[in-house]
């Protein structure tokens, strides 16, 4: 599938989900109403899991949906109906004129940094991606092979320690809601 | 001459396709499986009426055309012409889209299942799957675990309070099969050692199919896709005994029938994949012949009958289920979910990985030697989880069998509530 369509084909598709994705999360910023806002979030996460897949990186792309949009979106929708919050104009927390000035004031400062960063000299310029490459898909466990063989053999340590913590984590939640409901 | 020219082309037929040919030719495989899929929820729709109607000694729909047959276009007719209904304060833009979010996640899970072996053309070897995709298996999993914001969607649009606990309980309970479903095809990944489920098919051909090599992922995952696909037992978040119709209460005409279609396409994918993971996807089995030599039209056309049988007799299986059991009730979902199967499947992962490690250690080659030792310590795993762990305490303690000194006391109540009445009789 090697031809001079190829680059036209990722330039474009880039551009499209890189739009998407700018798109979606101005519009997950500034949504009043909590659902709307969170399903804007939905829609960020499937563009930047596009952009993943043509980063060669598939493995990451369905990560990004299975655990982000599909498990951790999921709950918070959940939470949100939960509480069925009231009307979006009692409940949105954004905050009045100046609130928003200095907020918008630190979005163009970041904006300027990446542009700064950008022309560096000691950041390598930024370019499209590249079409996937056989090699990365071809191997002996897949495109989840590059990813498993670090992540179990020389980082074996570092991953468990960040499961124990997320482990401490979670039964600290548990033990904290324990603790409100016995105090009644 | 035509017999040789159909089964025997000449030696392109077995090469890698150019991108037109692979571009169209994907087209046309789209319109083929949707098209084939959407027919299938048609007839499934009119499958379960009759099936229902022969379990409880009925006739069922079987007025409209030869024995009934024309039925699902009646319906869908009546569903297009019916009038739309919606309820005044519901969030209009999400009330009409959910139906298309329920549907949409159910069909698209298709996309990497390879339902037949590949096709040779005189354009190149067209590969029986709409996307091919390396990451196949996840994909499945990643879009399932989005088919939950159709239902949740749904539920909280319509701003109604039944809606909205079906909603919700749609997304708790698919959360919390979503993890024993993930758990239990972790032995799968363990035994093809890839996530491409063309792999996996030729995993399953070489050491037999994983219904036997791991019996008990496959039992975890059946019941996570009756959970997953909202299915009796599981159809808590449209239980009308409770809930009027769930999520989907306010619903009329085709936006509600878009449910039951995306319910029944969910069911048939949830069989393909059922199939594609421990059936061996379209593989024939007792012979090797379809998956060794030069791909031929005729293998195809085999294989992918074989792949038909095995998903209908799933769909088949959904359906005969429905008709035979009672719905659960929510306490005893929940802790089937997280306190029976989440820990059996971590067990059943821990176990099946020690005796992979074993087998390769032991330096059996991944034949049907290799399968055959994991079929015999799953045949003693599953007596010990069935017949010995369980003894029909499965679900909750509504369900269990009394211990012997509850026995005593029930049996002495009786026994003292007949001698008063006698009493009260003399």
């Amino acid at each position: 599938m090697q031809n001079e369509f190829v680059p036209l084909f990722y330039g474009f598709h880039f551009y499209l989900f890189g739009l998407i994705a700018l798109a979606s999360a101005l519009m997950f910023v500034t949504r009043k109403s909590p659902v709307a806002a969170a399903l804007w979030l939905v829609q960020t996460m499937f563009a930047l899991a596009a952009l993943y897949v043509m980063m060669d990186a598939q493995f990451v792309g369905v990560m990004q949906i299975l655990v982000y949009a599909g498990a951790i979106m999921v709950v918070f929708l959940f939470v949100i109906m939960l509480l069925n919050l009231g009307h979006p104009s009692e409940i949105s927390d954004i905050r009045g004129k100046w609130g928003r000035v200095i907020a918008g004031l630190f979005g163009i400062a970041l904006l300027a940094e990446i542009g700064a960063a950008s022309r560096n000299a000691l950041v390598p310029a930024l370019q499209l991606p590249q079409a996937p490459t056989d090699g990365a898909i071809n191997g002996t466990a897949g495109v989840i092979g590059p990813i498993a063989g670090p992540m179990f053999k020389e980082y074996l340590l570092a991953f468990e320690l960040t499961s124990v913590l997320l482990l401490v984590a979670v039964i600290g939640a548990v033990v904290l809601g324990k603790k409100s409901s016995n105090a009644r | 001459m035509t017999h040789v020219a159909l089964f025997a082309l000449d030696a392109t037929s077995q090469m890698d396709p150019t991108t037109g040919v692979f571009l169209i030719a994907s087209v046309i495989k789209m319109i083929a499986i949707f098209t084939l899929v959407m027919v299938g929820v048609a007839y499934t729709t009119f499958a379960e009426r009759r099936i229902s109607a022969w379990i409880q000694d009925r006739h069922g729909p079987n007025r409209v055309g030869p024995l009934g047959l024309f039925q699902v276009l009646a319906d869908g007719v009546k569903n297009l012409m019916k009038e739309e209904t919606y309820p005044g304060d519901a969030n209009l833009t999400l009330f009409i889209l959910a139906p298309a979010i329920a549907f949409i996640p159910a069909m698209l899970t298709w996309a990497v299942i390879p339902f037949a072996s590949p096709l040779p053309t005189p354009w190149g070897r067209i590969d029986m799957v709409v996307a091919d995709l390396p990451v196949g298996f996840l994909f499945t999993l990643a879009i399932s675990s989005i088919g939950v914001y159709g239902l949740a969607l749904a539920g909280w649009s319509s701003n109604n309070k039944y809606a909205l606990l079906g909603g919700l309980r749609a997304s708790a309970q698919m959360i919390s099969y979503e993890i024993a479903m993930g758990m239990s095809t972790v032995c799968v990944l363990l035994l093809s050692g890839n996530v491409h489920l063309t792999e996996i098919i030729k995993q399953q051909s070489t050491m037999g199919w994983n219904v036997f090599l791991l019996s008990i992922a496959f039992f975890l995952f059946l019941i996570a896709a009756f959970a997953e696909t909202n299915r009796v037992p599981f159809d808590l978040p449209e239980a009308e005994s409770e809930l009027i119709a769930g999520y989907h209460t306010e619903y009329s005409a085709m936006k509600f029938s878009m449910f039951p279609i995306s319910e029944y396409a969910g069911m048939i994918t949830a069989s393909a994949m059922l199939v594609t993971l421990f059936f061996g996807g379209w593989d024939i089995p007792f012979t090797q012949w379809d998956n060794t030599g030069e791909f031929t039209v005729l293998k195809t056309l085999l294989t992918f009958a074989s792949f038909a049988v095995k998903t209908l007799f799933w769909v088949f299986f959904y359906i005969w289920i429905r008709w035979t059991l009672p719905r659960f009730r929510y306490d005893q979902l929940m802790s089937l979910g997280w306190k029976v199967m989440l820990p059996i499947a971590l067990a059943y992962v821990t176990v099946i990985a020690t005796l992979v490690l074993a087998l390769d250690m032991a330096g059996l080659p991944r034949d049907w030697r290799f399968g055959g030792a994991m079929f015999a310590v799953n045949a003693v795993l599953v007596v010990l989880l069935f017949f010995v762990l369980d003894r029909g305490r499965i679900v909750s303690p509504a369900y269990s069998r009394l211990d012997k000194a509850a026995v005593a006391r029930l049996r002495a109540v009786t026994a003292a509530r007949a001698a008063l009445t006698t009493g009260e009789g003399a």
